[in-house]
């Protein structure tokens, strides 16, 4: 029987969700650029193609819902480690409902299902990194000290370090693990320095990953049962172009949601 | 964690089952058969893990029938002692791992050892390095039994109630050589599982648990163990019927699995919970400067501080806010309710920085303190520090006396012994006693912590009565250096010029030289200290230059570089020094033995000017406690590039007023080792050349050993310890060659490393003349540093301004010793510069301390017209007790 706690386990299953209308107009921005409703959804549907056909993966596909314009990014509203899907208390009041429809499919997943309910915390999966040894938490905009302290309760297993994220939305907005014991990490001042805490609060020593762009170091890494180590990345030509990257970043939103299998 | 098992172990003991009671009549038994008895051999064979298991009932047996026909506990304790001294026989009573008791009787004025070592006898234990004793204080807290220390001294009160735990968690396991340690281990880590030290989610604790049961029952057997087995064991702090059901299903996976494979892959799973073996101490920010992920201003914040094998850890709440690993730290001292941290400036920060944690008391302050000397030894050193002497003591003189993880595993890779046999008994009693406590984090302190006034007002880190410990990180060729060292110090102490002595240095054991040195030692028993104290402007280079010092080099800066690599190779070098070890030639064995018995060390250490006043009315009031002020000076960090810029005298060891750092950069390390066999040759040269050589002669490359010659010369002996470090094999042929070359103090040109050793050098020369005006001054020495520490400042000043440096000579004649601190602070755009001279005088009843004090004092007037005496210091110290002090 394989240990615990034996890193990324094997990922089995991909939530994803629908980009509803709204998206366009009304969700959060971070930038003013215009969103092109229909060249994003092209996009998640080439998404989903990609992890469901070629990756192989069960992809759970949430309906969008016009009154949840972020809800495309499943990312924040679950962090799933092992056996246990913790449901988070999103800091942006307008996306609170988006947790529900997203418990429900865990649920039938057979997750242990934790549910934040602590009025004072916010937590965004965004902030999440899980480096497959333990947990660093981004408090940001978005997350706070109660959130992640929840968060460390439901996964009592590993350290949970946090991180101030002083620029950029998310601490997944400039970094994510890019294998066992890599971190893909973007070269913006901020950025860096937030690496330079995770290796400080760290036993473990990790690779990095330097990559010219913050919003490319967003990535999803996967270890799939037959097909090994697997890298989800921005493509070379989607790079250049910000606002595109934007809404890139929303893919591996999914990153979260990648589920292991069980360990036993 | 592990400071709170102690608690639930002896929760275990008021049941006492059917076992138990023959354990204790075998135990005592035992114990009362040490003496003699003939009849009582037949118990002295290995009590293996003697927990009564169905296979050895049989013998059991025959022991509860031997024990019925002896008679009571009293008469056993008494009859062996029959016709010899009365002495006063304690009965002892430890909780050990497996929630049994071990009941045994000790001599009142036995050691802590002595115990151990006979609870280990009991357990069948040769790795003993990772555990302890433990008992609880007045206030119900966890403390260490210290081995060197006499027992009674350790229980103020109550009966003699202890407990076995484990005081060191190997981070991997597997590498314990036998399984009757891990099986321990096991034993340990549930019961800090059950106890919710060590947290882990439900799925850990079912394949802990899991393993647990195959341990210690065996494969599953619905016939032989029934359907509810299960429940009967403890696994975790609110244990489920769902846990249990899934701890079976596993169990039922495990079928041929012996109980030792169970508990690797036990070990296996729990080492990586990121509690494994984090032992926590409640505090509270003092400052807000720790977390970089607090923005807020933390001051008063609560906290948990934990120790572990890579360093410390600061929790708040569950969160980790922070984390420094032994190589980030330099130095950690308590005072008071306070224990401080001064850290490696970072590579965003230009200096060294000190963080301050408010504990709930001094007692708490100081377990804290001993417990991270202890860790950081254990996992970082290769051998412990020396126990600075006793004598005159200034600083604690606590240091982890036992072996370190690294000795340990070269011990334990020596066991020769089939396996043996581990009595795997019934853990029933998880369930029977363990209350449920679902304490989700161990703590150290039961106590919550109050908000004393004091808790704001520590803020300012007035640096008066620190007790403070050098985090030295030991290289191999630190090792070697002090290796060196210490005989050095007994022929400097001795006969400083003396070649000869050097030769037998290497080839001897050092411990050999360690007696040596003792028995220099003159036979103080009673020393005065005297302090004065001079505060005055830009006087530093007067004084410098009266005292024949030139000039501070301001530009010494501490070589992080250097050091950074020395903690990055630490690793290796253990590797290596493993390797040579296995390698089987004659003088490499011997100096790698001299290495892992290596003593002696210095550490001298800057001091900030206020300290030692405020530290030596801590001295005179509040007794030994506080005492280790001063050597929470010593500055030292890791081989922190100091190196070069210290000289030490032997000395001062002997006073116990200082420790040596060794310093080096590790990357030498493998070349030392090589350069080792030569370097006796060496030195013996140099014994020879070093009276012809008088006049310095520069751009040579000594070793440093020569830089002993005459008693009024400047030695920088440092050197020896910093040399080592240089040495490399390219040096090594060329001294070889150089046979009585003249080329004294160059030596410290060696130093690349660190180039205030430089200045310092021929500084220590003209000191010493200074101090030869009136006496023979046996030895000098001068160190110069220059940091910044907020912690400098004193008096109470707020803000601590910015030390520019700091700079401690001393020297030394035959009764009187000098040091004197010239510190310069910059705050607010002023610079202050600080004198302050510290005279300890020492010597038996016959010395005249009055006049040797009013000597002393004129002289110092002499310097410095308005230098004021600022405090009188006796401290007598008698050799009766030469225990307390610590505690």
């Amino acid at each position: 029987m394989a240990g615990l706690m034996s890193g990324f386990g094997h990922y089995t299953h991909a939530v994803v969700r629908g980009i509803p209308a709204s998206l366009a107009k009304e969700a959060l921005r971070s930038c003013q650029a215009e969103v092109d409703l229909a060249e994003a959804r092209r996009e998640h549907e080439e998404y989903v193609e990609v992890l469901g056909t070629r990756l192989g993966l069960e992809v759970v596909e949430l309906p969008a819902d016009e009154s949840l314009p972020d809800c495309v990014f499943v990312e924040d509203a679950a962090v799933v480690c092992g056996d246990t899907a913790l449901i988070t208390r999103p800091g942006a009041e307008s996306r609170r409902r988006e947790t529900e429809t997203m418990k429900s499919a865990l649920k039938e997943l057979n997750l242990n299902i934790v549910e934040m309910t602590d009025e004072k915390a916010t937590l965004d999966g965004g902030d999440v990194l899980f480096t497959g040894r333990e947990f660093f938490v981004g408090l940001s905009k978005r997350t706070n000290q109660r959130g992640a302290e929840i968060l460390a309760d439901a996964f009592k297993d590993y350290a949970v370090s946090t991180v101030p994220v002083l620029e950029g939305l998310h601490l997944k907005s400039f970094c994510s693990m890019g294998g066992p014991g890599l971190i893909v990490i973007g070269s913006s001042e901020p950025a860096q320095k937030a690496l330079k805490i995770m290796q400080q609060m760290s036993d473990h020593r990790y690779d990095k990953l330097t990559v010219p762009d913050d919003l490319a170091a967003n990535c999803i890494y996967m270890n799939l049962p037959n097909k090994g180590h697997v890298l989800l990345h921005p493509t070379a030509e989607q790079y250049p172009e910000s606002a595109k990257e934007d809404c890139r970043g929303n893919h591996a939103g999914c990153s979260g949601l990648m589920l292991k299998s069980l360990g036993f | 964690m592990t400071s709170e098992s102690g608690a639930d172990s002896e929760a275990k003991q008021p049941r006492e089952n059917k076992e138990t009671e023959k354990e204790k009549g075998k135990a005592k038994a035992a114990a009362a058969a040490e003496p003699a008895s003939p009849q009582n051999q037949p118990e002295q064979f290995p009590a293996a893990a003697g927990h009564s298991t169905p296979a050895r009932k049989e013998q059991e047996q025959q022991e509860v029938d031997q024990v019925s026909h002896r008679s009571s506990i009293s008469r056993l304790s008494r009859s062996p002692l029959k016709g010899v001294k009365k002495t006063k026989i304690m009965e002892c009573k430890v909780a050990l791992l497996d929630g049994s008791d071990f009941t045994l009787n000790l001599e009142k004025r036995a050691r802590g050892h002595v115990l151990f070592d006979k609870i280990c006898e009991h357990l069948n234990l040769l790795e003993k390095d990772y555990f302890g004793i433990t008992c609880r204080d007045v206030e119900n807290q966890k403390n260490w039994i210290d081995p060197g220390k006499e027992l009674k001294k350790q229980i103020r009160t109550g009966p003699w109630n202890f407990a076995f735990n484990v005081k060191f968690y190997p981070p991997d396991p597997a590498q314990l050589t036998e399984d009757i340690t891990r099986y321990y281990l096991c034993l340990q880590l549930r019961d800090d599982v059950v106890s919710g030290r060590l947290p882990c989610s439900f799925a850990t604790h079912t394949v802990l648990g899991s393993y647990a049961v195959q341990s210690e029952l065996g494969d599953y057997d619905p016939e032989e163990l029934g359907s509810d087995y299960i429940s009967e064991l403890r696994f975790a702090p609110n244990q489920t019927k769902e846990l249990e059901e899934k701890v079976m299903e596993l169990h039922k996976t495990y079928k041929g699995m012996t109980p030792a494979e169970a508990e690797i892959h036990f070990l296996e799973n729990a080492k990586k919970l990121s509690m494994y073996g984090v032992d926590l101490h409640h505090a509270k920010l003092v400052g807000s400067c720790l977390a970089p992920s607090e923005g807020e201003d933390s001051e008063g914040v609560e906290i948990m501080l934990g120790v572990c094998s890579s360093g410390l850890l600061i929790y708040r709440d569950r969160l980790r806010i922070n984390r420094f690993a032994w190589p980030k730290i330099l130095k950690i001292s308590y005072k008071r309710n306070n224990f401080y941290i001064k850290i490696r400036p970072g590579e965003f920060e230009q200096f060294e920085s000190t963080i301050g944690f408010k504990l709930p008391n001094h007692r708490a302050a100081k377990r804290l303190w001993k417990v991270c000397v202890e860790h950081h030894t254990f996992f970082r050193l290769v051998s412990p520090e020396s126990q600075p002497k006793k004598f005159l003591s200034l600083g604690s003189k606590f240091r982890y006396s036992g072996r370190t993880q690294a000795q340990s595993r070269r011990a334990s890779s020596m066991i020769n012994r089939l396996a043996p046999l581990v009595e795997r008994s019934s853990s029933k009693r998880y369930n029977m006693s363990l209350s449920l406590d679902g304490a989700p984090i161990a703590e150290n302190h039961e106590t919550p912590m109050k908000d004393s006034a004091a808790a704001g007002a520590a803020k300012i880190l007035t640096k008066g009565d620190l007790i403070t410990t050098v985090t030295t990180e030991k290289k191999a060729e630190e090792e070697k250096a002090e290796q060196e060292d210490a005989p050095t110090d007994a022929a400097e102490t001795q006969e400083p010029t003396t070649p000869l002595r050097h030769d037998t240095k290497t080839k001897d054991e050092p411990p050999a030289s360690e007696e040596t040195k003792e028995e220099v030692e003159p036979k103080t028993t009673k020393a005065a200290e005297y302090l004065v104290k001079y505060v005055g402007d830009s006087v530093a280079t007067d004084l410098a230059s009266s005292s024949g010092l030139h000039g501070i080099s301001p530009s010494t800066t501490m070589d992080d570089d250097v050091f950074m690599d020395g903690t990055l190779r630490e690793v290796d070098e253990v590797a290596e020094r493993e390797e040579i070890k296995v390698s089987p030639g004659a003088v490499r064995q011997e100096v790698y033995q001299a290495i892992s018995d290596k003593k002696g060390t210095l550490i001298i250490l800057k001091e900030a000017d206020d300290k030692v006043d405020a530290e030596g009315k801590e001295t005179g009031a509040a007794g030994e406690e506080e005492e280790p002020a001063l050597r929470g000076e010593a500055e030292g960090g890791e081989n922190e590039a100091v190196m070069g810029v210290e000289i030490w005298s032997p000395k001062m060891e002997a006073n116990g007023v200082t420790q040596i750092k060794g310093t080096d950069s590790p990357k030498k390390a493998m070349a030392s080792w090589i350069s080792e066999v030569v370097k006796t040759e060496a030195t013996e040269v140099v014994g020879a050349s070093t009276k012809a050589s008088d006049a310095p002669q520069p751009g040579e490359e000594v070793q440093t050993e020569q830089s002993k010659s005459g008693p009024s010369q400047i030695t920088p002996p440092e050197s020896s310890t910093t040399s080592l470090a240089v040495s490399t094999l390219g040096w090594v042929p060329s001294s070889e060659k150089g046979p009585p070359e003249p080329e004294e103090k160059v030596v410290v040109a060696t130093e690349t490393e660190a180039a205030p050793a430089e200045s310092t050098g021929p500084t220590g020369c003209d000191v010493v003349e200074v101090g030869t005006k009136e006496v023979p001054v046996v030895h000098t020495e001068t160190k110069t540093i220059t940091y910044e520490s907020a912690e400098v400042e004193t008096n109470g000043d707020v803000d601590p301004g910015v030390l520019l440096s700091a700079q401690t000579i001393t020297s030394e004649t035959t009764s009187t010793t000098t040091t004197t601190h010239i510190t310069k602070t910059v705050k607010g755009g002023i610079s202050e510069t600080r004198i302050e001279k510290r005279i300890v005088i020492t010597g038996d009843t016959d010395i005249d301390h009055d006049q040797a004090l009013a000597q002393a004092i004129k002289e110092a007037k002499e310097q410095h017209p308005d230098m004021s005496v600022t405090k009188v210091v006796v401290h007598k110290e008698t050799e009766i007790t030469p225990e307390e002090g610590e505690d």
